[in-house]
């Protein structure tokens, strides 16, 4: 307490002890002005430049990893559509070998049916009908004079022929157009197919042609990213994004999946490894034995995938031969199978272990054992769901592999630009950082002469005398000099 | 085998996978030696400590061990030892090896006579080298008993007693009637075997006369 009132001036005042101190310290104040707004400056910059340096340094850095993020997604995407492109291009030609290989018979079929056709249309013209040569005989007689019994007679003879004759004509007539009729019929049958046949063909063309866009709009793609546009820079970018964001949201659907299995086999296990064996404090070996048959079972899928050419994770599969890589596909499902089996078993054993731990506990209660009703083939149905479960779950874990790939390849994506970002906010921090130092180190200088702003002004006092008009203006021109000098400073560091 | 230690497995294995052969040497199982004393009025609490020895049949696991014995006159003796089990590290061989220590344990119960002296001393001798012998990670002795320990005169049991690394937990402390009259007794036997516990090395005292906290005792 003593010691800290020496400073008092006069005792008991503090206030006006402090006054006293001040004004006795604002000589030397005014005296180390110079030296001190130099020293501030000079910690102001010492403490700016780095942070400003590091803030250059990290943005080079961010604009090097753009360049190289650009380069990778750009080959990636050169690579991907390259490969969608000749796809396409296997497909076209697919297509194209099966349809035009068809199309001769096709239009061999479309030339008979319509020669067929053509054939029947002639047949089904309308055929004229005999033309009357009986109508001059008849002219003849009826230039005979009226009244002969005889002309009577052989009018109403020629009367009940001409009738017959018609009769005939026209049922003749009729059964022509029956017949033409008939033709006509026939025809639909090859109408239909001919008009099947038509479709088919407009139908394979059509296909040809969405396939030709398809194939148009892929090679607009690779062009796109082989002039190294920001267009197409942009979609593949946000093309790895979506890619990241779905594979993981499957991956995390697929640990899920892992857990469950983990859950159904980590109890039986024990019964196999022993529950007594720990690896770490907490961690049972048979826990690390569920977890390793289920990566197994993994890695299983993930080589059954790659045989199948459905992934490319690993190139000396991809790149075996067809024969060799048959062999691997089957060994790889056997082994799933078995793998798939022997979960199966274990879901089995699983819920026997429990339930006979439950019939242990419960003959260990203190009261008096119930009977336990049986529910018959009720209560095997959880049984039956386990080992169920138990078997489909490697399959479907098998599956991890082809969301795995996709994560891997948008990942170096994603990384980066996230990589690129952090740099940026960092490095936008650091100039923030150093121009706050830089600035309070200016306010400090301000604020300095602020404080010793009595014997300032008493300087300008002096130097504004009459006598000193001179000395004023020499100390006005050193003071817009010394504000020349700070503007270039300022305007050199900014 | 929850959702924690499936995700402390994954990295856990990577690790193993890193160092072969670095699987934790330590022993992680249980071993629980109980005296139950069969001495004087304290024989018809013998039902309790069946509840007691089929409550820790339900919370040990595979790989743990169980041992009963009684407390009579003398009780530094493996013929003291009513049931002992090392369960199987298979549950379902456990879980049989339970059944028969169960079944072990209803016959003493129905057989169980009362001593004349209480060799608590002795017991935990006898429990101390049994716990040791296990090689367990974790001992425990149980004390089933009013604490209140009765030598004939030629019984020795006057020296340091190596209980190290051993919890002791007296159960059911019942109340003598000279304690109802003077309660300074209680505590003060409770109190010198406290001492004298703390003084052989062990690891911890406790005293659980409510059945129910003995659940949280075990779990600790």
């Amino acid at each position: 307490m003593a010691g800290s009132a020496l400073w008092m001036i006069v005792p008991g005042n503090a206030a006006l002890s402090a006054i006293v101190l001040f004004l006795i310290a604002m000589p030397f104040l005014y005296a180390a002005r110079k030296p001190v707004h130099e020293l501030v400056r000079s910690v102001g910059h010492l403490a700016s430049g780095p942070l400003r340096l590091a803030s250059r340094w990290l943005l080079a850095v961010a604009r090097d990893m753009k360049e190289r993020n650009k380069a990778v997604l750009l080959a990636h995407g050169r690579e991907e559509t390259g490969q969608l492109i000749t796809r396409e291009f296997e497909r076209v030609a697919t297509l194209v070998r099966r349809d035009l290989e068809g199309y001769p018979a096709l239009q061999r079929r479309l030339l008979d049916e319509i020669t067929r056709v053509e054939e029947d249309y002639k047949k089904c013209g309308e055929v004229p009908p005999p033309p009357p040569e009986w109508v001059e005989a008849v002219d003849a007689v009826a230039k005979v004079k009226n009244g002969n019994e005889l002309v009577q007679r052989v009018l109403e003879e020629i009367n009940s022929t001409i009738k017959e004759i018609y009769q005939k004509t026209l049922g003749e007539y009729r059964n022509a157009y029956e017949e033409r009729h008939k033709i006509l019929n026939g025809f639909m049958p090859f109408w239909r197919s001919l008009d099947k046949t038509l479709a088919q063909a407009d139908q394979k063309m059509t296909s040809l042609n969405d396939r030709a866009t398809q194939i148009d709009a892929q090679i607009d793609k690779y062009q796109e990213i082989v002039k190294k546009t920001d267009k197409a820079e942009h979609a593949l970018t946000m093309s790895q994004l979506t890619q990241f964001f779905i594979s993981t949201l499957v991956l995390a659907i697929a640990a899920g999946g892992a857990l469950i299995n983990y859950k159904l086999i980590a109890l039986p296990m024990s019964e196999m490894v022993g529950a007594g064996d720990y690896l770490t404090s907490s961690l049972r070996t048979s826990d690390v034995a569920a977890l390793v048959i289920i990566f197994v079972e993994a890695t299983m899928g993930l080589f059954l995938m790659e045989t199948l050419r459905i992934t490319h994770l690993f190139p000396r599969i991809h790149n075996l031969s067809d024969q060799m890589r048959g062999r691997m596909l089957w060994i790889a499902l056997t082994l799933l199978v078995t793998l798939a089996g022997i979960e199966a078993a274990l879901a089995l054993m699983r819920d026997m272990l429990i339930a006979d731990k439950a019939a242990l506990l419960q003959s260990l209660a203190t009261t008096a054992q119930q009977h336990v009703a049986n529910d018959g083939w009720l209560a095997r149905i959880p049984t039956a769901g386990q080992m169920l479960l138990g078997f489909i779950l490697p399959f479907a874990l098998a599956f991890i592999a082809i969301p795995l790939e996709s994560f891997i390849a948008s990942v170096r994506t994603v990384g980066g630009e996230a990589l690129v970002l952090l740099a940026r906010a960092t490095a936008f921090v650091l100039r923030l950082a150093g121009n706050l130092v830089r600035n309070s180190a200016r306010v400090l200088v301000t604020l300095y002469d602020v404080v010793i702003v009595v014997p300032l002004m008493v300087e300008r006092l002096v130097k504004a005398r009459p006598d000193g008009a001179g000395g004023r203006n020499v100390s006005e021109a050193r003071l817009k000099s010394h504000d020349v000098d700070e503007h270039k400073l300022v305007a050199r560091r900014n | 085998m929850d959702k924690r230690s499936f995700l402390t497995a994954v990295p856990a294995l990577g690790l193993a996978a890193w160092l072969p052969g670095c699987a934790d040497q330590r022993s992680h199982s249980n071993a629980v030696y109980m005296l139950v004393d069969t001495s004087g009025t304290y024989a018809q609490e013998v039902d309790k400590a069946q509840l007691i020895v089929n409550y820790l049949l339900g919370s040990l696991q595979s790989g743990d061990s169980l041992a009963v014995a009684r407390v009579r006159s003398r009780s530094f003796s493996e013929k003291d030892i009513i049931a002992k089990a090392t369960f199987d590290n298979r549950p379902s061989q456990a879980n049989s090896q339970k059944r028969a220590f169960r079944e072990q344990m209803e016959t003493f119960t129905r057989t169980a006579r009362g001593s004349a002296y209480t060799d608590i001393t002795g017991g935990l001798i006898q429990g101390a080298m049994f716990l040791n012998e296990t090689g367990a990670g974790r001992k425990t002795i149980l004390i089933f008993s009013d604490m209140q320990e009765e030598l004939d005169k030629s019984t020795v049991r006057d020296f340091p007693i190596d209980l190290k690394a051993i919890r002791v937990v007296a159960v059911n402390v019942v109340k003598l009637k000279t304690d109802n009259i003077d309660p300074r007794k209680y505590m003060g036997r409770l109190e010198d075997w406290q001492k004298r516990v703390v003084k052989a090395g062990a690891s911890e005292w406790l005293v659980i006369n409510d059945l129910e906290h003995l659940d949280r005792m075990l779990k600790s």
